[in-house]
């Protein structure tokens, strides 16, 4: 089946009638079973144009179906519904509403790159997921994802000072997540490595959460890298007509 | 000797959870008589999170360390982690055939008050090249003391090492370069000191590193699969060549355990690890004790240790 017609076979898109008779023949039950007729009148055009101005999107129209990327992907192997190959699809035909319906899977990508690596056409289909998650947030689909906080927890520290430390990482994600510190694998986890580390480096790691790991002189380009991220996300804000002072 | 002298760049991960990795890395190094300079001030690649905020600036972060490396005088710098090496790998690839990334570096090294680093000038490697090129299997036959005694061993790669392929001009040039779709490396030098490889299908499979914390039933799933694979396979250990995939494994086969109720009982240690031993170095030596996963009684029982 053409995959533009999956939606079509929806539940709630197909009907069937209990009690059915057509000129004399009956034909109740699945005999009557069909596709609720529909209209296509909301394309957003731009959609395509938005995710290819977006980190990552750039190559998005170069992609003819193949399907490559759907067959090569780790998290298809896991979840049949998460399929690249169909969003891009979606993106590109400016289905919004079905797209928006894969709003909470999207983010899923774990970047292991094996659609890129099978695109024959260098569509960068994992860059493709990361615009398409960025846009959704962008335009207020979805709050940002648990990955797009550990992101921002990971990306501020290494703007911050250069380098990350492992535990801050750690305790602003669970935090900014709203999740417990003490869920019994975590607790494992640390008791793991609080016995088996050697003296030495834990005391050095302790350390590291009051005195934070530096790169010395990082100052200027910290500055210079923050100038670069409010230009970006002013360029990301604009490219979807979004005023560019708002709110992240 | 090639690669004799190479500027190293441990990374974040190396200086925390991947210490075993880095104290290893060192002993081997040591071992072999191969000399390792440790970048002067070096700053995160970004990992797998700072692209997602910009890519250009991930090209900067890693543009950076390069620079560095090419003012120490250095042709050559090397990285154990996949994540650094890919970084860098891409950084290189990036200021060679994109103008705008070119652009961003520039701008930002001026601003930050360093020398833009271009294209072409320190080569990126990964320590399986470091130990190959230099060593190779032949020098390492001849060096090995005790080695590894027929364990048997799946190695893994992750994502990281060949994906994409166009950032590592240099691999899938025919016999002995190394392959993007089924790499060798480890395999090659595992098997030379003593190990019997076994034949592993998910060699470059996915441990859902960049989700480890964010989305951790998807990476146990992923983890769960590789390492009953390997068990299948009739692995006794897993070899690791990334401090991201090996905590990741770690992590996750407690994880499978406590949250799954699946247990798995493979092995989990770094290349670096097994190398230094089979090269008779002490399991304390390379950082056996402060792997999670418990394989001292293994080693022992295998008269490796």
């Amino acid at each position: 089946m053409p995959i533009h017609e999956k939606s079509l076979i929806r539940p709630e898109n197909l009907v069937t009638h209990e009690h059915l008779t057509i000129d004399g023949v009956d034909v109740s039950g699945h005999w009557s079973t069909f596709i609720n007729s529909r209209v296509v009148t909301d394309y957003n055009e731009e959609m395509e144009e938005e995710i290819a101005a977006l980190p990552g999107g750039e190559f998005i129209h170069r992609c003819w179906q193949c399907g490559s990327c759907t067959n090569a992907c780790t998290v298809n192997a896991l979840n049949p519904d998460f399929n690249p190959r169909y969003w891009i699809y979606l993106i590109r035909m400016g289905f919004e509403d079905e797209l928006v319906r894969d709003k909470d899977l999207i983010w899923q990508c774990v970047s292991c790159n094996k659609c890129t690596y099978a695109c024959p056409r260098d569509v960068n289909p994992e860059g493709v997921m990361k615009a398409t998650t960025h846009w959704l947030e962008l335009k207020g689909h979805t709050r940002p994802k648990p990955a797009a906080v550990f992101d921002d927890v990971f990306a501020s520290q290494v703007f911050e000072t250069g380098k990350i430390e492992d535990g801050l990482v750690l305790r602003q994600f669970f935090a900014r997540t709203g999740q417990s510190m003490f869920q019994s694998w975590l607790i494992a986890l640390v008791r793991g490595l609080v016995f088996r580390l050697p003296v030495g480096l834990l005391t050095k790691l302790g350390l590291a959460t009051l005195f934070r790991p530096k790169t010395r002189g990082w100052k200027k380009a910290r500055l210079a890298i923050e100038d670069y991220v409010d230009e970006r996300h002013a360029a990301d804000r604009r490219a979807l007509g979004l005023d560019t002072q708002g709110a992240e | 000797m090639k690669h004799q002298r190479v500027a190293y760049y441990p990374g974040c991960a190396l200086e925390g959870t991947g210490h075993a990795y880095n104290r290893s890395t060192k002993a081997v190094g040591k071992a072999l008589g191969l000399d390792l300079v440790e970048l002067k001030n070096w700053n995160c690649c970004g990992a797998m999170e700072v692209k997602n905020v910009d890519p250009k600036l991930q090209t900067y972060l890693s543009a950076r360390n390069l620079s560095i490396a090419e003012d120490m005088g250095f042709d050559t710098v090397m990285a154990p982690c996949n994540g650094c090496y890919h970084n860098l790998k891409k950084a290189e690839y990036d200021l060679a055939n994109d103008e705008a990334s070119r652009e961003v570096t520039g701008r930002l090294s001026s601003k930050a008050g360093h020398k833009t680093y271009e294209a072409g000038k320190v080569e990126t490697i990964h320590a399986l090249d470091w130990i190959k090129d230099s060593v190779g299997e032949e020098g390492l036959k001849t060096r090995i003391k005790g080695g590894l005694k027929g364990l048997k061993i799946a190695n893994y790669y992750g994502c990281m090492y060949t994906r994409p392929r166009h950032i590592f001009p240099e691999k899938d040039k025919g016999p002995g370069s190394e392959s993007t779709y089924k790499p060798h490396y480890m395999d090659d030098l595992l098997a030379a000191a003593g190990a019997e490889i076994v034949e592993y299908p998910l060699k470059t499979a996915c441990c859902g590193g960049a989700h480890t914390l964010s989305d951790s039933d998807t990476s146990t799933r992923l983890v769960l699969n590789l390492l009953t694979t390997a068990e299948a396979c009739g692995a006794e250990v897993i070899a690791t060549e990334c401090p991201t995939c090996h905590t990741g494994l770690e992590m996750h086969q407690m994880r499978a355990e406590k949250v799954f109720g699946q247990k798995t009982t493979v092995k989990i240690l770094y290349f670096t690890q097994l190398l230094g031993m089979a090269l008779g170095l002490s399991a304390r030596k390379v950082g056996v004790h402060e792997n999670m996963s418990e394989s001292q009684d293994l080693l022992y029982e295998r008269g490796i240790v």
